[in-house]
């Protein structure tokens, strides 16, 4: 195996055009997908990896094209597929630092089993979740994330499956890490990416990501100007929870229900507020219980943004190399002593 | 230590060249243990041994019934045995079921060692003899040379003063059957008196009650009459000095990838998904770990394979392996592991089919699937294994293919090699082929781009691995552009890579050593072509068909594909050519397809492996049409 020089010490400074593979992105113009490719790009360089350290591992759909457009390693596997491939990666090369780009229907349901097992092992992968709630690459079939009742070419009376909500999801299947960040608010999905890459262990990141052909407007509730501040709230560790265009409104825990109370009122105070604490896995699993849509639920829960969990729990590849360790405490084993094994016998 | 027994002289020894054993009884009974022992016993001893456990797929069927029997079957002799014996020439019956089941297998003057407190009522009942009917008193067995010893009682009278309870007691019953088979074979008890010190070193009560009951079983076949008209039997012990050990097929292939990854100085990684027959492959790997194996037991097969692609784009020697239904799981990514052009290793161990089929039983019905099995032009090479110990030279050679001319390749066994043992003369490092790994190395900024897909003349890529300065690069599934490795849908380029995919694989050929014979004449009336488990049978088959002074020979092939360079002009050499098959026919497809003409194919698909007699009828039958 070669060498590796991690050291960044003896390199020029990178910069995010340093991550620019050759190739020309060729997703539609206006997808959300671009926004975020250039925020990754962006990212790249405050981690302080050296581009050859670096694998983008995908699966198939429009997302999992990103890999061609970084100047890193990169697969492009098959459909759903993408964590077992960066799993066995990781697991083989723990140095390494490894993406995944997956979309709804990639992870959520072809893949959808790898989805949780990966989870609840704990890999060490930024996995980058593109969801838009429509299949794009196939032109514009409902994905086990589209809410109930769209018309779609596979629908066309409306979708009568429930969607996953990718947040309890990921909680269910003992996730260590959990953000969900959208595609247009770039400076904020730096901040989450740059979160996710210092976690250690599973990081999944779900991006509400517009698909302007096939499932125009998906998030315009969270995203829109006119109710994207009554519509969503965004959690920072150890701080209230707090929205509103005017900061106005908060949420309480009265008992384990959550409930919008009105701060302007003068009856409550932020110091009644909800405070957010990533370390708290029975807060996570509430707060990723916010699912409702603004535009059918009254007296709603804003939709949470940001990191709702992040636990530090051993990896399955650390784990997996202190029992080998273990294993060679007294001494590597040799070719001899393998091909003799501990059954031989002598005939004189 | 007991001190080695020595009994008296008042039998006579018949020398025997080699005698087929079946251990049968309840699935509770411990007959894969005593049949264990029996054979560690033959090998220490130095005699050659082949073994194949019989057990039902359930864990746990109905005791007492024929679905919970359970048997462990061996040949051995001073001289070479390929096979565990297509007839056994003694039964060991722990109770009527056991006996219902196998009698047929016996040969006719057969010895049956029969535990009559397996024949009570009950177990007459449950393995559906008829009311009053008990075929040790009814002259039904009058073929046989029929032993009734009643093991129970008798091991109870020998542990009366043990100290353990009666339960305890009742389980060591297959002890004295195994000591009263070491008296009739004049085999030393040693070698499972110190297994059981070593086993329950701490808990010498237990050791010492089973070490008695040994001695019990030894004593009684000295001590009664009822063998004074058999006597007993020796079998001259064969094996020339050295160091020995016994593997089955499924610890051949672990030990062959192991020393594989070793020898090439990769990490190796198994991503892998339990299933029948191939599991114990995952099991010996995840006991690896000194030599630095990382296995991964991943949500399913398709994560399995996957997993080893992953592992495979790091550097590693990857590796997967499965049966019939993992198989069909994992071709899609087998197709992506063509495309990528990566090294990969996929151990298929075959079982009856299609669906769940025959689960623990072999068949050899996958090679059209490990050969055509993918959607698109996606060519593999198939090496397959045809003994246990070949197992491992087979899995060894599969994963310096896949390394030296980045490829996946198939690796085919079946649940009978898997399974089965025999002894192996430990292996020295040096007889080991090279393997080497060519990893690109890393690049200045003013070096020319790296072209992931720029062949050599084997038109083989190179593997540029993660953490390499300079080679960053991207592959994926999509059709590749020749030598970037840029995604193109440009059609002449896509035949372009098609063909050369196939010409690399074609080119392996270069690789790998000519075809020889096995046995028998270079030129002659009939080649017998085998692949697979089929070897044992087919070698003794033919051995006698010469002995009878019939013009028959025997190739057996381990590259399946490509086949070796000189396969036709061989199968040339004779009037005809014969193939054995545990299908209904696959290899004599490819062999026609390529060879364009008629070999007589001989079909077996009942999940059982050939026989010896089955081969030796078929050469005889055709030399006759001659």
């Amino acid at each position: 195996m070669t060498d590796i020089d991690t050291s960044m010490a003896s390199r020029p400074v990178l910069t995010a055009k340093d991550f620019a593979s050759d190739q020309e992105p060729k997703w539609c113009p206006g997808c959300g997908d671009h926004a975020v490719l250039q925020q990754l790009k962006n990212a790249m360089p405050d981690l302080g990896i050296p581009p050859e350290q670096i694998v983008f591992i995908s699966g198939i759909g429009c997302s999992s094209r990103l890999p061609y457009y970084m100047a890193t390693y990169g697969v492009h596997g098959i459909h759903g597929r993408a964590l077992p491939i960066a799993s066995g990666l990781k697991t083989s090369r723990p140095e390494l630092s490894v993406w995944v780009a997956t979309g709804d229907g990639d992870a959520l349901s072809i893949g959808g089993n790898h989805f949780i097992h990966t989870l609840r092992r704990n890999i060490d992968l930024n996995v980058i979740l593109f969801n838009n709630e429509i299949y794009g690459l196939t032109k514009g079939q409902y994905s086990p994330t589209t809410k109930v009742g769209l018309k779609t070419v596979t629908s066309p009376s409306g979708v009568i499956d429930h969607p996953f909500n990718t947040a309890t999801l990921t909680l269910g299947a003992g996730g260590t890490f959990f953000a969900r960040a959208m595609d247009r608010d770039g400076k904020f999905l730096r901040t989450i990416l740059s979160r996710a890459a210092g976690h250690k262990g599973t990081s999944l990141v779900e991006i509400y990501q517009n698909c302007p052909i096939f499932n125009n407007s998906a998030f315009q509730a969270f995203a829109g100007q006119e109710n994207k501040d009554e519509s969503t709230v965004y959690v920072e560790h150890g701080m209230p929870l707090v929205f509103g265009k005017f900061r106005q409104k908060g949420i309480r825990l009265d008992g384990s229900t959550p409930t919008v109370v009105d701060l302007f009122k003068g009856d409550v105070s932020e110091e009644d507020l909800w405070i957010h604490d990533e370390k708290d896995t029975f807060k996570a699993n509430l707060l990723a219980r916010f699912f409702d849509d603004p535009l059918t639920v009254e007296n709603f829960l804003p939709r949470p943004f940001g990191v709702f969990y992040a636990e530090d729990r051993l990896t399955y590849e650390d784990a997996l190399a202190a029992q080998i360790a273990a294993a060679q405490e007294n001494g590597v084993g040799t070719l001899e002593e393998l091909l003799k094994g501990d059954n031989s016998y002598i005939i004189k | 230590m007991s001190e080695p027994i020595s009994s008296t002289s008042k039998f006579t020894v018949t020398p025997k060249t080699s005698v087929s054993v079946l251990f049968a009884g309840d699935s509770g009974d411990g007959m894969q243990l005593t049949g264990t022992q029996f054979a560690n016993t033959v090998a220490v001893y130095g005699a050659d041994l082949n073994t194949f456990p019989n057990f039902p797929s359930e864990i746990r069927a109905p005791a007492g019934t024929i679905a919970g029997v359970s048997g462990f079957q061996l040949q051995f002799g001073s001289k070479p045995v390929y096979t565990p014996g297509a007839k056994f020439d003694v039964m060991v019956a722990m109770n009527a079921a056991a006996l219902k089941a196998n009698l047929k297998d016996l040969h006719r003057g057969g010895i049956i060692i029969a535990c009559t407190d397996g024949f009570d009522e009950k177990n007459l009942k449950l393995s559906g003899y008829q009311e009053g009917a008990n075929p040790l008193e009814d002259g039904t067995l009058s073929n046989y040379i029929v032993f009734p010893v009643p093991v129970l009682q008798l091991t109870r009278e020998a542990l009366k003063e043990s100290g353990l309870s009666n339960k305890e007691i009742d389980r060591c019953k297959n002890m004295f059957i195994l000591g009263l088979l070491y008296w009739l074979y004049s085999l030393p008890i040693e070698t499972t008196v110190d297994m059981l010190h070593a086993k329950f070193g701490k808990n010498a009560t237990i050791a010492e009650a089973n070490i008695r009951a040994i001695k019990g079983g030894y004593f009684f076949g000295d001590e009664t009459e009822i063998f004074a008209n058999l006597g007993r039997f020796d079998i001259s012990p064969t094996k020339q000095h050295g160091t020995y050990r016994r593997v089955t097929g499924n610890e051949a292939c672990a030990i062959g990838l192991t020393a594989a990854a070793n020898k090439a100085g990769l990490e190796l990684f198994l991503g892998s998904y339990p299933i029948t027959p191939a599991t114990e492959i995952l099991q010996t790997l995840a006991k690896m770990k000194k030599w630095g194996v990382k296995t991964f037991q991943a949500e399913d097969e398709i994560a399995g394979v996957l997993t080893s692609i992953g592992a495979a784009y790091g550097g590693a020697l990857a590796a997967t392996n499965t049966s019939g239904p993992g198989l069909a799981l994992k071709t899609e990514a087998l197709g992506l592991a063509v495309m990528l052009e990566l090294p990969l290793v996929v151990i298929n161990v075959q079982r009856g089919g299609p669906s769940t089929g025959l689960p623990t039983k072999p068949e050899q019905s996958d090679l059209m699937m490990a050969m055509y099995g993918r959607h698109g032009e996606a060519p593999m090479p198939i090496v397959a294994a045809y003994s246990p110990v070949d197992c491992f030279y087979t899995t060894y050679e599969a994963s310096r293919i896949a390394i030296e001319h980045m490829t996946p390749v198939m690796c085919l066994t079946d649940g009978y090699l898997a399974l089965s043992s025999e002894p192996w003369e430990v292996e020295s490092v040096g007889n080991l082929r090279d393997i080497n790994p060519r990893f690109s190395p890393e690049r200045k900024a003013d070096d020319p781009p790296f072209l992931p897909y720029k062949r050599d003349e084997r038109h083989v890529r190179p593997w540029a691995i993660p953490g390499t300065k300079g080679l960053e690069h991207r592959i994926g599934g999509l059709e590749k552009q020749h030598e970037t490795g840029h995604v193109s849908t440009d059609p002449d380029n896509h035949e372009l890579m098609t063909r050369l995919r196939a010409e690399k694989i074609e080119k392996i050929v270069d690789s790998i050593p000519l075809q020889t014979l096995d046995n028998g004449p270079e030129k002659g009336d009939l080649l017998i072509l085998g692949w697979g488990s089929s070897y044992g049978a087919i070698k003794t088959a033919v051995e006698q068909a010469l002995a009878k002074g019939l013009s028959v020979a025997h190739a057996h092939l381990r590259y399946l594909n490509p086949f070796p360079k000189n396969l036709g002009e061989l199968m040339g050499n004779y009037k005809t050519v014969l193939i054995p098959e545990n299908n209904y026919g696959q290899l004599v497809h490819l062999i026609r397809d390529k060879y364009l003409f008629a070999p007589v194919s001989f079909t077996k698909v009942k999940g059982l492996p050939f026989n010896e007699m089955e081969i030796l009828e078929k050469i005889t039958d055709l030399i006759k049409e001659h």
